[in-house]
């Protein structure tokens, strides 16, 4: 028997996480993948509040975020690829011009 | 039961996300969060949502995060070269990011501490899910799929090679049933009798060994 | 369920390790028989050396793969390389703990199932697990750090995800007759007509997405011999590679049961007789239909010719997944019309 406050907490921590890569890291693919980690923590906090609340609106946005994460990676990664292809680099620190 | 599958799982997602955070190669923060994701669904379990734990595989780890990998595998994405982090944002963003989680989890702790979460306490049918996704939440069900056509048609128009424009692959090199070709063989700049000392006619074949055959003999 | 946990853990060891004996074995001798069935296609004898009718022959392959020197490419990346074979065969073998073989019978006075883990949406646990069978050849390809492999690699990773769609909506049309993805329930849903008959179209969409999905003739262009050498696996050698191999063939046998749980029946078929026979006669059946389909796994790799890959995706996209979205759609007015 554990309290909710676990679920949130460590659902809290996988939220920190994720925005401490998103400044930190500097690779573009990186950082898009400390996003989706933020994303996983806010799943958990809303699977746990759906369970403790005995509502089904939790589970379904899960489902949404995860709709839109997926669409999100589609159109995020295209344009990864083609900003890579143009400036032949990751680094977000070289990114720095709006025109090449 | 329940205490020990949650901290386990709970480990595994925490020990996997500070790998993401600490790993320099984007491969290894791919691999670190398929870890993180599992390990979530396994929690996903625990609370009752089995619908969305194995959404949460099929989808996340099996799409979403292969199409990463991909991308890493295609971009070559090694160790990215070190340029000038800023030690400043670091000595203050580590802090900040520990207030705020330290807040959170106060906060938490304090608001639902009491509140006590136990196996099959509340379990989410699927066809629940279902029932809710097709009357309650119909509409946004609607716009999701809308958005999944735009973004299908964005990821194609993006990543689509723009050859015209870039001149860097010519139309022609496009290989046809494995034949090589005279466009090819100009393509790899190798003149088109160097192979074999025979010129190999473009014409279609149906294998491309008999062609490599008929040309070294006639070399010989 | 009513049974302490300490006889749950046991019975389900127990389970396992006879799965795991069952699966292997089977897995050594379907490789000898689509070696005997396809030289037979052929017209040649095949292997016949090693006992009565080579029927030692896959103990030789083990030894032979155990002795074989480990090789490490030296531009690897060690440990991607070592985790990717792993993987594959995880993944594999963890799918098949879903499949139900037979009915219910009594193990320390315990009711208990042919199955492993009896659990109620069983069917998306084996959609989930099978999705991720694609690190591994993703992951071995690129650590590799070979030009064939990386292109296999690719090419798998591609193969795999697009076919992955396909596969899924081809089971929804049965899921959605029979009101539920556990599948035992889809089995027993099919006491009166094998869901083969009204979802024909969705039976040949599965057959062929299974087809690309575990990489065989006429969709094994990963490992094209011919162009790439093997594939994903190229640069890897003895019990590694014997990995793969393994994970291979168990992914075979995973969907052929399935494409039996979902479309032919499952165990059902004529029992009579004694009890214990009415007990086992469910199992026989099954593996029968199981049986079927990995002859049609042979059949066809000694029959049919490669695809090219663009031919492969575009059929994949443009042929497979629309067809069978036409065929979720006439199932559910069907079924609206029927009720």
């Amino acid at each position: 028997m554990i309290p909710l406050s676990y679920y949130l907490i460590l659902s809290a921590i996988l939220f920190c996480i994720g925005v401490a890569g998103f400044f930190f890291k500097r690779d573009i693919v990186s950082i898009f993948i400390s996003i989706e980690l933020m994303l996983n923590g806010v799943n958990l906090a809303f699977v746990a509040f759906s369970h403790a609340l005995h509502s089904i609106s939790g589970n379904l946005f899960v489902f949404f975020v995860m709709v839109v994460a997926a669409a999100e990676a589609a159109v995020g990664l295209a344009i990864i690829i083609a900003v890579v292809r143009a400036r032949q680099t990751l680094n977000v620190d070289r990114m720095d011009l709006m025109k090449l | 039961m329940h205490p020990a599958l949650f901290f386990i799982f709970g480990g595994i997602a925490l020990a996997g996300a500070i790998n993401l955070l600490v790993q320099r190669a984007p491969i290894y923060s791919a691999l670190s969060l398929v870890a993180v994701m599992g390990a979530l669904a396994v929690l996903f379990l625990l609370l009752g949502a089995e619908f969305i734990a194995f959404i949460q595989i099929i989808v996340y780890a099996g799409a979403i995060m292969v199409l990463f990998v991909f991308v890493i595998m295609l971009l070559n994405a090694d160790v990215p070269e070190p340029t000038r982090r800023s030690k400043v944002a670091q000595a203050i963003g580590y802090p900040v990011m520990a207030l705020l989680l330290v807040e959170l989890a106060g906060f938490f702790a304090a608001a639902f501490g009491a509140t006590p979460v136990r196996t099959g306490g509340y379990l989410v049918q699927v066809a629940a899910v279902g029932q809710a996704l097709f009357h309650e939440f119909l509409l946004p069900f609607e716009v999701t799929s809308v958005l999944f056509l735009v973004g299908v048609t964005g990821a194609v128009l993006l990543a689509a090679r723009r050859e015209e424009r870039h001149g860097a692959a010519p139309r022609a090199t496009r290989v046809h049933a494995g034949v090589p070709t005279r466009a090819m063989a100009e393509a790899l700049s190798v003149p088109p009798n160097a192979m074999g000392g025979a010129v190999i006619e473009p014409a279609p074949q149906p294998e491309s060994e008999p062609a490599h055959a008929r040309a070294q003999g006639d070399g010989r | 369920m009513s049974m302490p946990t300490g006889i749950f853990i046991l019975i389900s060891l127990i389970k396992c390790a006879i799965a795991l004996f069952v699966l292997l074995t089977l897995v050594a001798y379907i490789q000898l028989a689509e070696r005997k069935i396809v030289a037979h296609i052929q017209s040649r004898v095949g292997p016949n050396r090693v006992g009565p009718y080579g029927f030692l022959q896959p103990a030789a392959d083990a030894i032979k793969f155990i002795l074989k020197e480990e090789v490490t490419p030296a531009a690897a990346h060690k440990l991607l390389y070592l985790m990717a074979p792993m993987i594959s065969v995880v993944v594999a073998l963890v799918a098949i703990s879903v499949v139900p073989i037979g009915g219910t019978f009594h193990l320390f006075g315990y009711p208990t199932q042919f199955q492993i883990a009896d659990i109620n949406i069983g069917l998306l646990f084996l959609l989930g697990v099978m999705s991720l069978g694609v690190y591994g050849i993703v992951l071995a390809g690129w650590s590799s750090n070979s030009k064939y492999s990386f292109l296999g690699s690719l090419r798998g990773g591609s193969q795999m995800v697009s076919y992955e769609l396909a596969l899924g909506l081809a089971l929804i049309g049965p899921v959605m007759i029979a009101g539920s993805l556990d599948l035992r329930q889809i089995v027993q849903a099919q006491s009166h007509i094998w869901y083969i008959i009204p979802e024909f179209v969705a039976f040949c969409i599965y057959l062929t997405a299974a087809f690309a999905e575990t990489n065989r003739i006429p969709f094994d262009l990963p490992e094209a011999e011919g162009e790439l050498g093997a594939g994903y696996h190229t640069e890897y050698s003895s019990m590694k590679f014997a990995m793969f191999f393994l994970a291979e063939y168990v992914n075979m046998v995973t969907v052929s049961c399935v494409a039996t749980l979902v479309f032919l029946g499952g165990w059902h078929g004529p029992v009579f007789g004694p009890p214990q026979l009415q007990l086992w006669l469910p199992v026989f059946w099954f593996c029968l239909k199981v049986g079927f389909f990995l002859f049609l796994y042979i059949w066809v790799r000694g029959t049919l010719p490669r695809f090219r890959y663009d031919q492969l995706m575009a059929f994949g996209w443009k042929f497979l997944v629309p067809l069978a979205l036409a065929n979720v759609l006439i199932t559910g007015v069907v079924l609206s019309v029927m009720k």
